[in-house]
């Protein structure tokens, strides 16, 4: 296996959280926020951490990023302990957050990338060269004299991205890179996510709610759920894990008859008078389903239908929280 | 050292894109100053002429350098890192390979350059235009202010960095900012010199609070206010508490990122 740049171990985080109970009692209780997380993540892996509001995601990223300090557990990123290591840590890893800024809110974003040189100490060459190569590939020229504070959310993004790969990070953590972005700008940091992840040598971990981001990014999925790791394996695995079926809808010129005799494929809708029909596909391949259909010779049309991530991760977070649920890998 | 003085290039030029709050702070400084001068004045003249060791020509100066050092050392208000621990966005300085004091202090250093250019130059000029200000009779008491004042700049720094700690704890910090900007009016020497007030209470205000060092020392090094002795006992002051502070800040920045939670998701 190639080298590890990311371990934890039975990561928790507890907070105490005080609840008024009286004229002036309060009482106190501890929430657990992350309940034990074994992560182990690779160089080059480009990992979705992903599970619904509160489940734990930005908890584990501030530990893992060093400015939280954990309550019990190991955690190891780039060789560091990240608290108390964070300032070498810092070195090593870059940050996008979606909701917030690192760039200097006054200044032109050409002077917060030229500040970010100084403050890592980054060779001018090397700067020059990377913020280059970004402003060719995230498009940046148009608004590089501009002060932060006037970009659009999708600029600034894209000069985020930029300031957290100037000094070229091991790891790249982006909480949420495309919240708030339309659908041009989503696609550029996808797309520029997907060159960075492709060459192999920085390792990105993106957590998110846009189940399309880690479609097109990532091979791994973490899913996460109160504090808990409820998945860890790869997008399919995920679907076999919860029976995801394929779909095959088919439009026919004589209404359905009730019969394909295709053991696997289960009729899930009938619609327009029996002339659109979706089968779920569970055992079968669509192939012998649209030959059963063509040999009855009412077939006119046929589309096949992959399974939606986000049904799978949507009866993923529905499920009640228990002890019983363990990773799968 | 070129990251410090890269950071302080950036507090300079920040500050340096807010021209209308420039020129309106330099207006309302010189403003001020008058009525404060006019009011030393007539106190000094039914004291014949001479208050608390100062002559006229040097109460005029107290006014003005005083006037102009006000956005120097910004003894008033200062958020910025309460903003940022009340949004959260603090999370972004502590992921940079810096100590956020360092950097904090860097950045601070360079708005001061930028205040010292501007805010600080205007009701000076002004002062010496209309007025008859006190011209310090040793050449060393120049680059003695300038000392002075930059150690001023960093305890006012410290004071200021404190206080906007307590935002960790507090979230909402408007009651210490008010409690800080009120000590600071009228204990650092701003309203009028502390050598109006008592021995004891001028000895508890220089020994006991930073307020002094971070306001009236520059002003009495310039001016040349008691013996040059007394003067460098005031520099001495003012190092002790600029250590101090810094020294607190580093402490109470590190049990305030081992204790407490970053806001925000």
């Amino acid at each position: 296996m190639s080298e590890i740049v990311i371990s934890t171990a039975d990561l928790r985080k507890e907070f105490t959280v005080s609840t008024r109970v009286g004229l002036l009692r309060r009482a106190r209780r501890t929430v657990p926020a992350v309940a034990g997380v074994d992560l182990t993540v690779a160089r080059g892996e480009m990992l979705g951490y992903i599970g619904p509001n509160g489940a734990g995601k930005s908890t584990t990223l501030k530990m893992l990023t060093g400015v939280l300090t954990p309550s019990s557990g190991e955690v190891t990123v780039c060789g560091f302990r990240p608290v108390a290591q964070r300032t070498r840590l810092a070195r090593q890893i870059g940050v996008v957050f979606g909701q917030r800024s690192q760039l200097w809110w006054d200044l032109p974003l050409a002077e917060s990338f030229r500040l970010l040189r100084y403050i890592y100490r980054v060779p001018a060459a090397d700067h020059a060269a990377r913020l280059a190569e970004c402003r060719r590939l995230l498009d940046l020229d148009a608004f590089l004299d501009t002060p932060v504070r006037q970009l659009s959310l999708g600029q600034r993004m894209r000069g985020e991205i930029t300031a957290a790969l100037l000094h070229s990070p091991e790891v790249l953590f982006l909480d949420e890179p495309t919240i708030g972005l339309d659908v041009v700008s989503k696609q550029a940091v996808r797309a520029f996510l997907a060159d960075l992840g492709s060459r192999g040598d920085t390792t990105l971990v993106l957590t998110t709610h846009d189940l399309a981001d880690i479609e097109k990014l990532c091979r791994r999925l973490v899913v996460i759920d109160h504090g808990r790791v409820v998945h860890d394996g790869t997008l399919p695995e995920l679907h076999a894990r919860y029976d995801s079926r394929r779909r095959v809808v088919v439009d026919l010129d004589t209404p359905w008859a009730g019969r394909t005799g295709v053991p696997g494929a289960v009729v899930e809708a009938v619609e327009a008078d029996g002339h659109r029909v979706t089968f779920g596909l569970s055992g079968g391949t669509a192939g012998e389903l649209v030959a059963a259909l063509a040999r009855d010779g009412a077939l006119r049309d046929v589309a096949v239908l992959e399974p939606d991530i986000e049904d799978v991760v949507a009866r993923l977070y529905a499920e009640p929280a228990g002890d019983d649920r363990v990773a799968s890998r | 050292m070129g990251t410090a003085w890269a950071l302080a290039g950036a507090g300079f030029r920040r500050y340096s894109t807010y021209r209308q709050a420039t020129v309106a702070g330099a207006f309302t400084n010189t403003v001020f100053g008058f009525l404060r001068c006019y009011v030393i004045l007539a106190v000094a003249a039914t004291a014949g002429g001479m208050a608390a060791g100062y002559r006229g020509s040097q109460l005029v100066t107290y006014v003005w350098i005083g006037q102009g050092l006000l956005a120097v050392v910004q003894i008033w208000g200062w958020t910025d890192l309460a903003d940022r621990i009340r949004t959260g966005d603090v999370q972004s300085d502590l992921l940079r390979p810096l100590h956020p004091v360092a950097s904090y202090l860097a950045t601070d250093l360079g708005r001061a350059g930028h205040a010292a250019l501007t805010r600080f130059v205007v009701p000076t000029a002004v002062g010496a235009l209309c007025f008859d200000m006190y011209a310090p009779h040793t050449l060393l008491s120049y680059p003695a202010f300038l000392a002075s004042t930059l150690v001023a700049v960093v305890v006012s720094f410290g004071v200021r960095y404190l206080v906007n700690l307590t935002a960790f704890w507090l979230l909402d910090i408007r009651g210490v900012i008010t409690l800080w900007q009120l000590g600071a009016g009228v204990l650092s020497g701003l309203y009028f010199p502390l050598a109006f007030l008592p021995g004891w209470a001028q000895g508890v205000l220089w020994l006991g609070t930073p307020f002094p060092a971070a306001f009236q020392a520059p002003i009495d090094i310039l001016v040349e206010r008691g013996s040059v002795g007394h003067r460098s006992l005031l520099l001495f002051d003012q190092l002790c508490w600029a250590a101090l502070l810094i020294g607190a800040c580093m402490l109470v920045q590190r049990r305030a990122e081992r204790k407490l939670v970053v806001q925000g998701g």
